[in-house]
């Protein structure tokens, strides 16, 4: 492979308990993919996130962002976590909580001031909400919602972003647009790294994939490895989709 | 007693200035404070707190012999730091849930203080009497020293909040995201956590143990009532945690000496209640209004549309049509027909209806219209 790698990941192991969650993971995420992480439910996907950001302690294993401990390329990673994770009756606005994105970069204290004010607008307008910006972010459909979370890994100006479900309970519209975003950030040679649900759009979606079931079953090209052979090891059942190729 | 003179009194009086100054001060730092605890769900926290204080004035008793306040407040501090602690403990550690945790450490020190408390009462020592104050508070027994102590609290509260605002905020809405960034969650988390705790605990010796969660709690829930935005709920939750504090103490001063801590929270709640029933856009009364005048506006525009449906069978719109037809629709009243004539969507003749021009183009229009409000 000449391209660079992206994020490297060696034998992460990851336990809640006494039940590892991730066993002995090894990945390399070359730059440039829009890569979907698939396997069943509790296959530890949202796991590996967490655990490659540091949300998660892992018992073993070593991330690297570009070659680099993630502690010192944070500015490089953006992260959009599940739309379910937060409390959406919080009272804020839409552009307060794009503004959210550039509090990175700030540091400790320092406050947003136009700068970073334009910044979250023009993410807004990307994600075509910008007409929302003074909403309270209760009166926001599931879609807009999502939207307003990528937005606000968007203002991070980042060149790896993690996504978790991005594509939960959100209507076709939304789909849509959030793919084609996707697929935008990927011709900016981003590094775009989505936790996946729907296996029947894959194929349309991503250009690399990852099957994960608490250990890695495979990871490559859609072309080369989406195919019945490894869903099955993924999923345990035998899993026929029919794969427009 | 009128207001002036009430007013002139507290301005005399060393007393009762000390007091409302007290009070006032006490309700606008847990006000602050209590806003970020409700918006966590940590509303019981408090109550945690305030109980896990009392076996620290018992010790700080029992140690020292004395009774001067600032020593056992600095008991209940160390107490209530150390209850809260424990409460993150055994919610990090275990897989309980934080009610659980906090009912559990609530209950374990508030037992353990009662259990001193009494030891403490059977000594043969004069000097005891008083500690049960700490109980359900004594607004009487601040100085001017507590009123400085609890000023200096609320500043640096504030420049704290000030400086951090963007740091507690994001703590607040997303703290897993607020990680990725690189904000050390736990720290801001600690630093929170503490402030709410001194103000708890500077809140005792007036409100006392069992009534001290209100002061957090309720002038943060009224205050969510109004706002959508942070910074104005937290000014909100100050402003209205003040005025409960004089409120309070005003209504004890003048009614018969009513011991103060329990005016000062029953005030906060009729904040609360006041606020649950008329903020504008959350409160049930507006709600209320709001939801039956969106049933006569939709069953007025189906009524229209119903006589749209059968103006449009019609070359001329304006044809005239018997009342009669429209009994067979159920929206239909003889009310909605006045306020449609009111409108001037439709003119009436004996008992033949027609629609207006204006009419007709507002029902045609109306499924197009209510798709835009909806977007």
């Amino acid at each position: 492979m000449s391209k660079k790698t992206a994020v490297q990941i060696d034998d992460l192991t990851v336990a809640y308990n006494y039940k590892p969650v991730l066993w002995d993971i090894d990945l390399e995420i070359p730059e440039g993919v829009l890569m979907a992480i698939v396997g069943p439910n509790g296959a530890g996907k949202s796991t590996l996130i967490k655990s490659v950001l540091g949300i998660l302690k892992p018992i073993a294993g070593s991330v690297s962002i570009y070659g680099k401990s993630y502690e010192k390329q944070r500015s490089l990673v953006a992260y959009v976590p599940q739309k379910g994770s937060v409390d959406w009756d919080f009272p804020t606005t839409a552009l307060d909580v794009v503004m959210m994105g550039t509090y990175g970069s700030l540091g400790w204290v320092k406050r947003p001031r136009q700068k970073e004010k334009k910044a979250a607008l023009e993410a807004l307008e990307q994600v075509g909400m910008l007409p929302f910006k003074n909403r309270q972010i209760s009166q926001l459909s599931g879609g807009q919602q999502q939207r307003i979370f990528l937005a606000r890994a968007l203002v991070q100006d980042a060149s790896i972003y993690f996504m978790d479900e991005p594509f939960q309970g959100v209507d076709a519209t939304t789909e849509i647009a959030i793919i084609n975003i996707l697929k935008a950030l990927r011709k900016a040679n981003k590094t775009v790294i989505v936790v996946h649900h729907d296996l029947q759009t894959v194929p349309e979606y991503f250009d690399w994939v990852t099957f994960l079931n608490v250990k890695k079953i495979a990871t490559g090209p859609v072309k080369d490895i989406f195919n019945d052979d490894n869903l099955t090891k993924t999923y345990g059942i035998n899993y026929k989709v029919s794969i427009q190729k | 007693m009128d207001l002036l003179e009430y007013i002139e009194l507290v301005i005399n009086d060393y007393t009762l200035r000390t007091i409302t100054l007290g009070t006032a001060i006490l309700g606008a730092v847990t006000g602050m404070l209590g806003s970020f605890a409700v918006l966590r769900k940590q509303s019981l926290l408090g109550d945690a707190i305030s109980h896990a204080a009392l076996p620290g004035i018992a010790l700080a008793f029992l140690l020292t012999g004395a009774k001067e306040s600032n020593t056992l407040l600095l008991g209940a501090l160390i107490s209530g730091l150390i209850g809260t602690f424990w409460i993150r403990g055994i919610i990090t550690k275990t897989h309980l849930k934080s009610d659980t945790a906090l009912g559990l450490i609530l209950s374990l020190f508030f037992g353990f203080g009662i259990l001193l408390l009494t030891f403490i009462q059977k000594q043969p020592n004069a000097n005891q009497a008083g500690l049960d104050k700490y109980l359900f508070g004594q607004a009487a027994t601040l100085v001017e020293s507590d009123v400085w102590l609890m000023a200096i609290v609320t500043g640096l509260c504030l420049i704290v909040l000030l400086l951090f605002w963007k740091e507690f905020k994001i703590l607040l809405f997303d703290k897993d995201y607020a990680n990725t960034l690189g904000f050390n969650t736990k720290t801001i988390d600690i630093l929170i956590t503490s402030f709410i705790v001194l103000a708890i605990v500077l809140g005792l010796q007036t409100v006392g143990v069992v009534l001290m969660s209100a002061m957090l709690l309720a002038p943060a829930a009224a205050a969510r009532q109004w706002t959508n935005s942070l910074s104005m709920m937290v000014f909100l939750a100050a402003l209205f945690g003040a005025f409960s504090g004089v409120f309070g103490t005003a209504i004890s001063a003048t009614q018969n000496n009513l011991s103060t801590g329990p005016v000062i929270v029953i005030v906060a709640s009729v904040f609360v209640i006041f606020s649950f029933i008329f903020s504008p856009n959350r409160g049930l009364l507006f709600r209320q209004i709001r939801f039956i005048k969106n049933r006569r506006d939709l069953e007025l525009h189906k009524t229209l549309s119903f006589m749209f449906n059968i103006a449009k069978t019609h070359e001329n719109i304006s044809h005239p049509h018997t009342i009669k037809i429209l009994n067979n629709f159920q929206g239909y009243t003889k009310g909605t027909l006045k306020k449609l004539v009111d409108k001037n969507y439709v003119t009436l003749n004996g008992n033949m209806w027609s629609l207006t021009q204006e009419g007709f183009e507002t029902a045609s229009n109306l499924y197009n219209q209510q798709l835009k409000k909806d977007e």
